[in-house]
């Protein structure tokens, strides 16, 4: 469906994406402010930035942050592409109905509701609560979404290229390694992103299964919100902010180079 | 090039009773779900042969080839190989490599790579890996694009990468399903001839599934018509196409007309059939056939000739009728001569004067005629 | 070097250990992410089911009967005399629970509704861009699903409060001269809730839209049907399945919500997300919590089922 966009197109573009961006734009803008008063303008900054770096609750709790996001993705990813696996590949398998609803089922749950039953879980089997737990938590709902991102690759995925491999003398095995799993890469690699921003971005969740010792940054930022909005608060949202814009720009414009540079050479193998 | 006209031209090894077949299907039958694809079925491919499958889709050619390669196992009955029971023996330990429909290149290797996978998995020394991706690059003349990658290749030259790939390994039996498919008509019609001289360089037995049967008629020695999991005819396609065997396979090959009536009479390799409108015509065969049988004289369109003026002599068979239609197509003008029972019978004339001082108009009478031996009587 | 069938399969039979091997891995890949979520998902909400029957206890940890495997059979079985019912009496007992539930529903429809109202058009202006703009389009809308939620709640609290930016704003242009009230309101949650979840809206919408064909809206006002009607009667029944998928990413994880209502609805605000966040943090009372979770599950459990009906079904279209 293409064509010219009407006024009325603009006007909802426009109106959405002011919407969608205008408070994070204000958010980032204020994070420069000189004045103490978060509202009020006094004039160019970066002091807020530079008292962060002396903070060092902040700076452990993103260093927690950090390691848990990446254990938490990694794990989540491998996890979550077996299931994507398993859905697509065996249409059929005794308890497919409950392994579908447990997959999808945590997108959409109250994040209240999955913290506090992983919580209860943790205190039954007497896990003490701390970084691991949080990691455990974080694991099982990003997983799902890794397992509907690959699947989605898997679905549009050309059979015929394992058949192929197959019927070169590769062994199921080495046909997994070496075609399967190359081709399907870039979903795994935006599952593993997908995993490691949820992770990072994570407050209740975390907020039920952490222990002491283990407050992840959304936490800290969270308990300083709720004494009011600072200057700091502003900053440490604009690097965060700032931290994964540049990674999902950065990933995007190679996926973009990527098909550009496949286009002209397509373009050029139907010249030529 | 060499010639390979006289190697051809005697290849007949289903002809001679001590022949072995290479490709046995005995009794085959594959079931999925509540759906026959293939229904006890028998066939045997010899050594060296270019055989095709030739059907509709979903006659069960494709599981048919599918089979073969391991990538389904029969329901019952079994396939030989060279004597070998092929059951249970997975896809990746079989002689037998195939050219995929959509090619099924590894989008993430180079045009190299991908010729070279099936040796790697043969666990091949480096040094003939790389000399037989050499010999392959030149057999499909793509020397200059061993380090592209499938996308930046034209659909030809993926073509050519998949054939290379699937004969890089020396095969016993190479199957090829819809090799052609994805190609335009231009490019199609050069490539059956190449895959033909390929096929007798190479010494193989290729197994071809197509829906076009230009394409089947082409390049096979022989051809398996098939329709609902079941081998109609197996023969050579002059055989196929001028000996159908039923009303099936004289209607999927080609254009015919179909005189349907009852055998009147009969002697020794002639009956006289009679039409639903009562005209008889007289026509060889030498086969059994009861009189007051229900029977089909299939025709060809070019075996019919059609004139305005009663054909004299001859002993042909001669019915008059209305010019219905008619379409000039430069080689061949194609009329639909409506006969006077109501019968519209298509017949085609090779247009070799460039000026007709009379031509058969709309709505003109005109006669047609047939000798005794330009059709075939069938029973089924 | 022809292959040949003795090489290949008579002399060596299909080797035991790969045929063992390719069996555990294909079974794992099922197994492992299965048990996985049946430890860490599924038995999770079965102890909080058991708990939600349980008494209030001060201890730690802070209910009684607690789990004990070692009493054996007859301790489980005095454990299974000692549930109750009665934090789901407490929760009919306490009108602020039913409201609490209500008004979470509630909210969460009038954000939907509004989610969809905006999203709408900017999914349907999404579509019909030219593919060159589309795909940036589409980048910025999944841009702030990637920021932190918390941040972007957080970056409304400085717009909406009375001394806030809007409302300096408001004055500054002279509609108003008294700030307005918007913080610790519905309003506020409404505005936090759409925001949030706008492109959980947007992008299934523009999933729907962008597949349809545009000719078919050519092949209506061909027939005669003048373009606000081909909308109607084409273009909107088609993207009818996006619009589901979009107003139930929406709807179902908004009744739960705790961080929005938290954060911009202040102390007054109903929400269960919050009342159960209370019950167990503030008032640590771990069983009406567990209630309180089972029954708000209870609720979404049909709106789920939908959600999962349709990925289903999403899914089998795609094949």
């Amino acid at each position: 469906m293409q064509g010219k966009l009407s006024r009325f197109n603009i006007v909802s573009l426009v109106f959405g994406f002011a919407f969608l961006y205008l408070p994070i734009v204000l958010l980032v803008i204020y994070s420069f402010n000189a004045s103490r008063l978060v509202t009020v303008w006094g004039g160019f900054s970066t002091r807020w930035y530079v008292s962060l770096f002396s903070n060092q609750q902040l700076i452990d709790a993103a260093w927690v942050t950090f390691r848990i996001a990446v254990i938490s993705a990694t794990v989540a990813t491998v996890l979550g592409t077996m299931a994507a696996l398993a859905l697509t590949r065996y249409t059929r398998f005794r308890g497919r109905f409950l392994f579908s609803g447990m997959v999808f089922a945590p997108l959409v749950m109250p994040e209240v509701i999955t913290g506090l039953s992983l919580l209860l879980l943790f205190v039954a089997i007497g896990l003490d609560r701390g970084m691991f737990t949080v990691t455990l938590a974080h694991v099982t709902f990003s997983m799902c979404f890794v397992a509907v991102v690959v699947q989605s690759r898997l679905l549009s995925f050309d059979r015929s290229l394992e058949e192929a491999a197959m019927d070169l003398g590769a062994t199921p095995t080495r046909t997994f390694f070496h075609v399967t799993l190359p081709v399907i890469m870039p979903a795994i690699v935006s599952g593993w992103m997908l995993a490691f921003t949820l992770s990072l971005d994570d407050l209740v969740i975390a907020s039920f299964t952490s222990g002491p010792g283990a407050t992840t940054l959304p936490m800290r930022i969270y308990s300083q919100v709720r004494l009011g909005v600072t200057p700091e608060i502003n900053a440490v949202c604009t690097l965060l902010i700032a931290f994964v814009t540049v990674g999902v720009l950065t990933a995007a414009i190679v996926n973009k180079r990527r098909d550009l540079q496949r286009q002209r050479d397509e373009h050029a193998a139907l010249r030529g | 090039m060499k010639s390979f006209g006289s190697i051809r031209r005697n290849f007949a090894p289903w002809k001679d009773p001590a022949a072995k077949p290479y490709i046995e299907f005995r009794n085959v039958t594959k079931i999925f779900g509540d759906f026959t694809a293939v229904d006890n079925l028998s066939l045997n491919i010899y050594e060296r042969e270019f055989f095709a499958l030739l059907g509709a889709s979903g006659c069960g050619k494709s599981t048919l080839l599918r089979m073969l390669a391991g990538f389904e196992e029969p329901t019952s009955g079994a396939i030989l190989l060279d004597g070998q029971d092929l059951r249970g023996i997975p896809p990746y330990r079989r002689p037998v490599n195939m050219m995929f429909q959509s090619y099924a290149l590894f989008p993430h290797m180079t045009v190299e790579a991908n010729i070279a996978f099936g040796l790697k998995q043969d666990g091949m020394p480096k040094p003939d890996i790389e000399a037989r991706v050499k010999e392959m690059l030149k057999l499909v003349r793509l020397e200059q694009f061993a380090k592209r990658k499938p996308h930046q290749l034209s659909g030809g030259q993926r073509q050519r990468v998949a054939l290379a790939r699937s004969v890089a390994k020396r095969p016993k039996v190479l199957l090829l399903d819809e090799p052609l498919g994805a190609l335009d008509k231009k490019l199609r019609e050069a490539t059956q001839f190449e895959l033909m001289d390929l096929q007798q360089d190479l010494g193989l037995t290729f197994v071809v599934v197509t829906h076009d049967q230009e394409e089947a008629m082409t390049m096979a020695d022989r051809i398996a018509i098939m329709d609902k999991g079941q081998v109609m005819q197996v023969a050579t396609p002059a055989e196929v196409y001028e000996a159908p065997s039923s009303r099936f396979v004289a209607d999927f090959v080609g254009n015919v007309n179909m005189l349907e009536g009852e055998v009147a009479s009969r002697d020794e390799n002639r009956v006289v059939i009679t039409g639903a409108s009562g005209a008889q015509i007289t026509v060889e065969h030498s086969g059994d056939v009861q009189p007051g049988t229900h029977v089909a004289f299939a025709i060809r369109p070019e075996k019919i000739k059609v004139s305005s003026k009663q054909p004299v002599g001859t002993g042909a068979n001669a019915m008059q009728g209305e010019v219905w239609d008619l379409a000039y197509l430069g080689d061949m003008t194609v009329y639909h001569i409506k006969l006077d029972d109501g019968q519209v019978v298509k017949a085609s004339s090779l247009n070799s004067a460039r000026i007709h001082d009379d031509p058969l108009t709309w709505s003109d009478r005109a006669w047609i005629s047939f000798t005794p031996d330009a059709g075939v009587v069938l029973t089924r | 070097m022809a292959q040949t069938l003795d090489q290949t399969a008579a002399a060596q039979p299909p080797r035991e250990g790969e045929g063992l091997a390719s069996f555990i891995r294909s079974r794992m890949v099922i197994l492992v992410p299965y048990l996985w979520l049946l430890v860490f998902f599924l038995i999770p909400f079965a102890i909080v089911f058991k708990i939600s029957l349980s008494q209030s206890a001060i201890s730690m940890p802070p209910y009684a009967p607690t789990f004990d495997v070692s009493a054996g059979f007859s301790g489980l079985l005095d454990n299974l005399r000692e549930l109750s019912f009665d934090n789901y009496l407490w929760l009919l007992d306490d009108a602020l629970y039913f409201n609490a539930y209500l008004s979470s529903v509630w909210i969460a429809a009038v954000s939907t509704f509004f989610a969809l109202l905006i999203g709408y058009p900017m999914a349907y202006a999404m579509a019909r861009a030219p593919s060159s703009l589309r795909m940036v389009l589409l980048m910025l809308v999944i841009l702030p699903f990637w920021t932190s939620f918390l941040i972007r709640v957080y970056a409304w609290i400085g717009i909406l409060k009375p001394e806030g930016l809007l409302n300096q704003f408001l004055i500054w242009v002279g509609i108003i001269d008294t700030p307005l009230q918007i913080m610790n309101t519905h309003t506020a949650i409404y505005i936090g809730i759409v925001y949030s979840y706008l492109p959980f809206m947007v992008l299934p919408l523009y999933a729907s839209l962008e597949k349809m064909d545009f000719s078919l809206i050519e092949a209506a006002q061909d027939l005669g049907c003048p373009p606000i009607s081909a909308f109607w009667k084409i273009t909107f029944p088609l993207s009818l399945p996006g619009a589901l998928a979009g107003c139930l990413l929406v709807f179902i994880p908004a009744v739960g919500e705790f961080v929005i209502p938290d954060l911009l609805g202040g102390s007054q605000t109903l929400m269960i997300g919050k009342t159960l966040w209370n019950e167990f943090f503030a008032n640590r009372d771990w069983p009406v919590a567990s209630a309180v979770a089972i029954v708000l599950l209870l609720i979404l459990v049909v709106p789920m089922m939908f959600f999962q009906r349709a990925q289903a079904r999403a899914q089998e279209q795609e094949r």
